[in-house]
């Protein structure tokens, strides 16, 4: 163990500062007992108020030696005295260990317990449920919503659409190992007016109004650069994260502006990965309890299923 | 002596200080000359122009008021926060920022926690992703240009103090910025805190 912390000068230096104080206190205690004149005063007159020199109350002598003795226990049991670790083997760090084993040997089995069984099972455990409500709302709310509904750059986890695969696999490899998207900015290769071109084209894809001619040449563009990651028909390629086109649910916004900007601009949607942060069981609950967000909807029945393709 | 001592005050100045301070010297001095707390960890680099910057403008709107960055070794910190804040991470700030309140979360260790769009919507309008926050909106860093000007002597004040800046990157701190705003700084800064050590415990 690296236990020198200081230079051997220094750890004497404590220890003898640490002593010589005990010491002089114990001193100046000691001698200060004897001297007093009981009944008379010092002599002092501070504006009149004048002061006894009655030796000290016999109470708050042994108060302090006691308290002397017990600092010499404390540093003999406890580190304080420079290098010297102390008899206890207490540790600041040690003590951190010991209560993350403890916790761990509490709650590990009951995380693991969850870890094995398989996703679609999970999902009707109430218990693990429960759980996985309370790790989702200390570690993904800030982002995807204490429901999970999202907002503008952050997915709604709780609707049949996934960028990235809505199996149990794919979700948990989402959560696990994080996600980065890569939508390229066209703003160069398309120039300003292909840029607005293929937006028709987009909106035309996802239903929506848009002006024929400028979405007929938007087409070419869309053929030659887009089809490869969004699909010839709009519907997406959950390897690459690259989202439907042909629905009405936009990640960054839904009105045609906010289209033309992804368009222009580029997106680059980034999921933090949490197998790190939370270990595999945590993970696992988490999987099941973001398949779960969907199931809700389907039992309550308050939001409109949308149609997956 | 009790009354010489009393009737000199310049005197009774001196032995008190002299007997306040020598605990702090006993406690404090040795510190000075701790391996662990006077060197940097392996890898530790002094924050980039563009971070420092942000520093300043984290000091400067008060973040430092409701925000820690001190990560205590307790169970119940490391598990939320990770692994505990070690001093040689530390060498290179000057002033600390530990800050002693946590209105929000301690940030010793955002760094790489969000993504830059999560920072940029969560200061422009906290509400807008934490619906029950009350930290306040900065929307105005977004407006706000860096301090082209100060800030290469900035990174030279450092220098004095021993914060390992080149001449070289003083000298260049400003490319590449001229069109960074305040709150690309802050991002900036808040993205590397405490990222160099990445195991949890
Ligand atoms: C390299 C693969 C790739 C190519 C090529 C590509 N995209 Fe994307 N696109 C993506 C990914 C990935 C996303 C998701 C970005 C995110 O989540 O941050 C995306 C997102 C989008 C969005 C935003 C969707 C939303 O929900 O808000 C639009 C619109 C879009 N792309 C249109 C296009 C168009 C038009 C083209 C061709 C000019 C194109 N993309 C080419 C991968 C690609
Ligand atoms: C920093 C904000 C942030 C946090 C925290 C976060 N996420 Fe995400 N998450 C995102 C973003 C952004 C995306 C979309 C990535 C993209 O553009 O493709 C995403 C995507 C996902 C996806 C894939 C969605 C899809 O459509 O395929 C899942 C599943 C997911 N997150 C679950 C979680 C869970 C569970 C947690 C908590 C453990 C979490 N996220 C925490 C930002 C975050
Ligand atoms: C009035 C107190 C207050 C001030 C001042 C304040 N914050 Fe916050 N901050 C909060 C609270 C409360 C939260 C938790 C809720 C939330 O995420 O918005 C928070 C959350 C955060 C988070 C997310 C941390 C996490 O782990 O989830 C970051 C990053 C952050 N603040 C940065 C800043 C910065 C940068 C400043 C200064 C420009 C600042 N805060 C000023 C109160 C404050």
């Amino acid at each position: 163990m690296n236990n020198a912390i200081l230079s051997s000068g220094w750890s004497w230096f404590v220890i003898i500062g640490t002593f010589g104080s005990l010491l002089y206190f114990f001193l100046l205690l000691y001698l200060n007992r004897n001297i007093s004149n009981p009944g008379k005063t010092t002599g002092h007159d501070y504006d009149g108020i004048e002061e006894y020199d009655n030796p000290l109350p016999a109470w708050w002598f042994w108060g302090f030696l006691i308290s002397i003795l017990f600092a010499i226990g404390y540093l003999i049991y406890y580190p304080g005295l420079g290098n010297f670790a102390g008899i206890g083997g207490w540790s600041q760090v040690g003590a951190l260990e010991e209560s993350q084993e403890a916790a761990d040997a509490r709650y590990g089995p009951l995380f693991a317990q969850y870890g094995a069984v398989p996703i679609d099972e999970l999902v009707e455990d109430v218990t693990a449920m429960r759980m996985g409500r309370r790790l989702f709302a200390t570690n993904c709310a800030v982002c995807h919503g204490a429901a999970g509904t999202g907002s503008e750059g952050f997915p709604n986890l709780g609707d049949a659409l996934w960028h990235w695969g809505g199996s149990a696999d794919q979700i948990k490899a989402s959560i696990a190992s994080g996600r980065n998207a890569m939508m390229p900015a066209w703003e160069t290769p398309l120039q300003e007016a292909g840029v607005k071109e293929v937006t028709e084209y987009v909106m035309q894809l996802a239903g929506r109004e848009a002006d024929p001619a400028l979405a007929a040449a938007g087409q070419a563009h869309y053929t030659l650069y887009c089809a490869a990651c969004h699909g010839a028909d709009g519907s997406g390629q959950p390897m690459l994260g690259a989202p439907s086109l042909n629905e009405e649910v936009w990640l960054y916004g839904n009105s045609k502006l906010r289209i033309e900007q992804s368009i222009r601009h580029g997106r680059n949607g980034r999921m933090p990965a949490f197998t790190e942060r939370l270990g595999a069981d945590k993970v696992h609950i988490l999987s099941a309890y973001v398949m779960s967000l969907r199931q809700d909807d389907d039992e309550d029945g308050d939001e409109p299923e949308e149609t997956e393709q | 002596m009790n009354n010489f001592i009393e009737r000199n005050i310049g005197l009774m100045i001196v032995l008190t200080i002299l007997a306040v301070s020598f605990g702090g010297f006993v406690e404090i001095v040795p510190l000075m000359a701790q391996r662990t707390v006077t060197e940097p960890i392996d890898g530790l680099k002094p924050l980039t122009a563009l971070q420092l910057e942000g520093r300043d403008i984290y000091i400067r709107e008060g973040c430092t008021v409701c925000h820690s960055q001190m990560i205590r070794p307790l169970r119940a910190e490391v598990e939320r926060y990770g692994h505990y804040s070690v001093a040689g991470e530390l060498v290179y700030d000057h002033p600390f920022v530990f800050g002693s309140k946590r209105t929000g979360p301690d940030l010793a260790r955002v760094g790489g926690l969000y993504s830059d769009d999560w920072h940029r919507t969560h200061l422009f309008d906290p509400r807008s992703v934490v619906p029950g926050s009350n930290m306040p909106a900065y929307a105005w860093l977004f407006e706000r240009p860096i301090n082209l000007e100060i800030l290469p002597k900035k990174l030279a004040a450092l220098q004095t103090l021993g914060v390992p800046y080149t001449d070289e990157d003083i000298a260049n701190a400003t490319i590449g910025l001229e069109n960074s705003t305040e709150a690309d700084a802050v991002i900036a800064y808040l993205q590397q805190l405490g990222t160099l050590i990445t195991e949890r415990r």
